[in-house]
């Protein structure tokens, strides 16, 4: 016990010997988990997507070939948009529906820009889990509500893309996009 | 630890010494899986299955290392280099299915291995870390089996990954966040294949290890058996080695049997035709269904179609919460059945409850590989409800309730009993009849 060096403190008060190495306990191990941090941080950010990934966020798209009730589907993001020329008769089933009887409440007119209430540009992402609903395509099942169906799960849209009915919780996304002139349009 | 009546390991040659005094594998061979390591002497073919899923993870391993020199995880080329696998690589074609089957029966041995565990009581304590570390490989072993479904970049592959990378994102708030950064992207891409084929590589080296804890927590207490009583004696058990050695070598025997029947003349009857197209992200299938061992969960998920209460919960996110409910309550049961009996052989209401439980899984399973149409949703939306009030209801009421058949005194007894009395097994069966009928000081001797 005479090796120990520290027993010559003890007289002069132990408590405070073990306070100060309380302390550089403490301390050592706050530096080391704040560095452990800075180590993970980066290799969790490595996941996250990369530059030349969000560089392609953004692509021009032709309207004019698009027919009244005729929908395309591009892709964009590595997803598909669907972008679909609303004939009168559909705009005017959109309209009819009772706001407050939706699952998710948005008008048409909301989903749609000013003046081009025509076009409804959405993504054609199935909101429950991610499946390409079908509809866009020439002669596909459109469901119940003359939008977009999806075979997955059942869920059924109407034609301002809004759920109706299925598992889905949320409308189809509608991204971000301007008119550039009347015939085009850039998303994202 | 050990029974105290365990062999010692002696190291016969000079070597042996050596290296007994550097380096104790030899020793812990023995002691482990040799005939330092006392087993209940009346463990059935069901115990042969923990033994089958460890070499079904070693030829998942060897298999996939073996694939990964010829595979390319790149989205131009990744189903190209499984074709070139197929029709070019030197027998690459058995190596491919044998790796796509091997998965299939790799679950086959697991699942029998966890119902094993459910009907003979083995979560029970003094076993709850073992039944958890299993439980953390069955779910090391799903994420394992997802990406490497999706390494092939069919048509499935691609739309398996879409379904199964969306449930995160009906986490509230930081959902589409984590979406996000799982993919690496918007949409499964290249980045998604290269970071699934480096964790589809990595995980089963991280199986292997809770595998190694698997087993020494095993050993601590040792196996569980048929009766669910305790080891009181040496007359109890048997060595290891020879006995289970063969045992278990008989039932590989047999195991590859199968396995070779199933990768040579049916490689396909388990895997979907639609994973023979190209990944298309502009076209879903008709129907999504996962790999059949995903089936009863997946018939969970798709079960929640309505947002409650009062709309507050959106049904998807409930489906995702009873999918992964499903699995983390299995980590509770030990503390969930509370009757001190383990083996459902003594226990006339949970064996009832077992079966049914079993038939109730295998409706999931059923419903799971069904489009969400009717009769299916409705079926499983029943048929999970039950999966929960199992657990959560009829497993506690009948800990309460039921009324045990009586034990036997001992494993040896138990053995014994069944040898003499096999003319009458009714007799058994009745109140109070098992244990007086032996003295308990009658134990006989193994014939060792």
């Amino acid at each position: 016990m005479a090796t120990q060096p520290h027993d010559q403190l003890t007289e002069t008060g132990a408590p405070l010997d073990e306070r100060r190495r309380d302390f550089i306990y403490i301390a050592t191990g706050a530096f080391a988990a704040a560095g452990a941090a800075t180590v993970v941080w980066p290799l969790v950010n490595q996941m996250n997507p990369s530059a030349d990934v969000l560089a392609l966020a953004s692509i021009d798209v032709d309207l004019s070939p698009v027919a009244a009730g005729q929908a395309i589907k591009i892709s964009w993001r590595g997803k598909p948009v669907f972008v679909r020329n609303l004939t009168p008769a559909e705009q005017a089933a959109a309209n009819k529906v009772d706001i407050k009887s939706l699952r998710d409440p948005e008008t048409l007119a909301e989903r749609t820009k000013p003046g081009h209430s025509n076009w409804l540009i959405t993504l054609g992402v199935c909101t429950h889990l991610g499946c390409v609903p079908l509809g866009a395509g020439e002669g596909e099942n459109r469901g119940d509500f003359g939008g977009y169906f999806c075979p997955c799960h059942g869920s059924t849209y109407d034609t301002a893309a809004r759920i109706r009915k299925g598992p889905a919780p949320k409308n189809l996304e509608v991204p971000a996009y301007v008119f550039k002139t009347p015939t085009q349009v850039t998303i994202g | 630890m050990s029974f105290p009546w365990a062999k010692h390991y002696e190291p016969t040659s000079a070597f042996g010494k050596y290296i007994d005094e550097k380096l104790p594998i030899p020793r812990l061979v023995y002691n482990s899986l040799g005939a330092g390591y006392p087993v209940p002497k009346n463990l059935n073919y069901f115990y042969n299955f923990g033994v089958l899923a460890g070499v079904a993870l070693v030829l998942q391993i060897v298999t996939g290392i073996v694939l990964a020199m010829h595979y390319a995880a790149n989205t131009q080329i990744a189903f190209d280099s499984v074709e070139h696998i197929m029709r070019d690589v030197n027998g690459g074609w058995m190596m491919r299915y044998m790796h796509a089957t091997g998965a299939s029966f790799f679950f086959v041995a697991v699942y029998v291995h966890i119902f094993r565990g459910l009907y003979y009581g083995s979560y029970k304590p003094p076993r709850e870390v073992l039944w958890m570390l299993g439980l953390v490989i069955l779910l090391l072993m799903m994420a394992t089996a997802f990406m490497g479904y999706v390494l092939v970049w069919g048509q499935m592959s691609f739309w398996g990954a879409t379904v199964i990378t969306n449930l995160f994102s009906a986490i509230p708030l930081i959902g589409e966040t984590i979406h996000t950064w799982l993919l690496g992207g918007f949409a499964p891409d290249n980045a998604t294949l290269n970071r699934f084929f480096s964790l589809h590589y990595l995980l089963p080296f991280i199986i292997l290890g809770v595998v190694i804890l698997h087993v020494w927590a095993l050993h601590i207490p040792g196996s569980n058996n048929p009766t669910g009583i305790d080891v009181k004696s040496k007359a109890d058990t048997v060595p290891f080695h020879p006995y289970y050695t063969a045992k278990d070598f008989f039932g590989l025997g047999v195991y590859l049997t199968l396995f070779a029947a199933v990768v040579f003349f049916g490689p396909n009857v388990l895997g979907e035709a639609d994973n023979y197209i190209p990944a298309n992200p502009l076209s879903t299938p008709a129907h999504i269904v996962p790999e059949w061992y995903f089936w009863p969960f997946y018939a969970i998920l798709r079960a929640f179609t309505v947002d409650f209460p009062f709309g507050l919960v959106p049904a998807k996110l409930w489906g995702v919460l009873g999918m992964f409910a499903a699995i983390l309550l299995l980590f509770f049961l030990p503390w969930l059945d509370t009757s001190p009996v383990r083996s459902n052989n003594y226990r006339p209401m949970a064996r009832i409850a077992f079966w049914v439980f079993v038939g109730d899984i295998v409706i999931l399973a059923i419903c799971g590989g069904k489009p969400a149409e009717e009769p299916w949703v409705r079926l499983s939306q029943v048929a999970s409800a039950y999966y929960f009030a199992h657990f959560l209801l009829i497993l506690p009421l009948i800990a309460r309730i039921e009324r045990p058949l009586p034990l036997p005194n001992s494993i040896s007894e138990a053995v014994l009993k069944r040898h003499t009395n096999t003319g009458a097994p009714a007799a058994q069966q009745l109140p109070g009849a098992g244990v007086a009928e032996l003295p308990p000081t009658g134990h006989a001797q193994p014939a060792e």
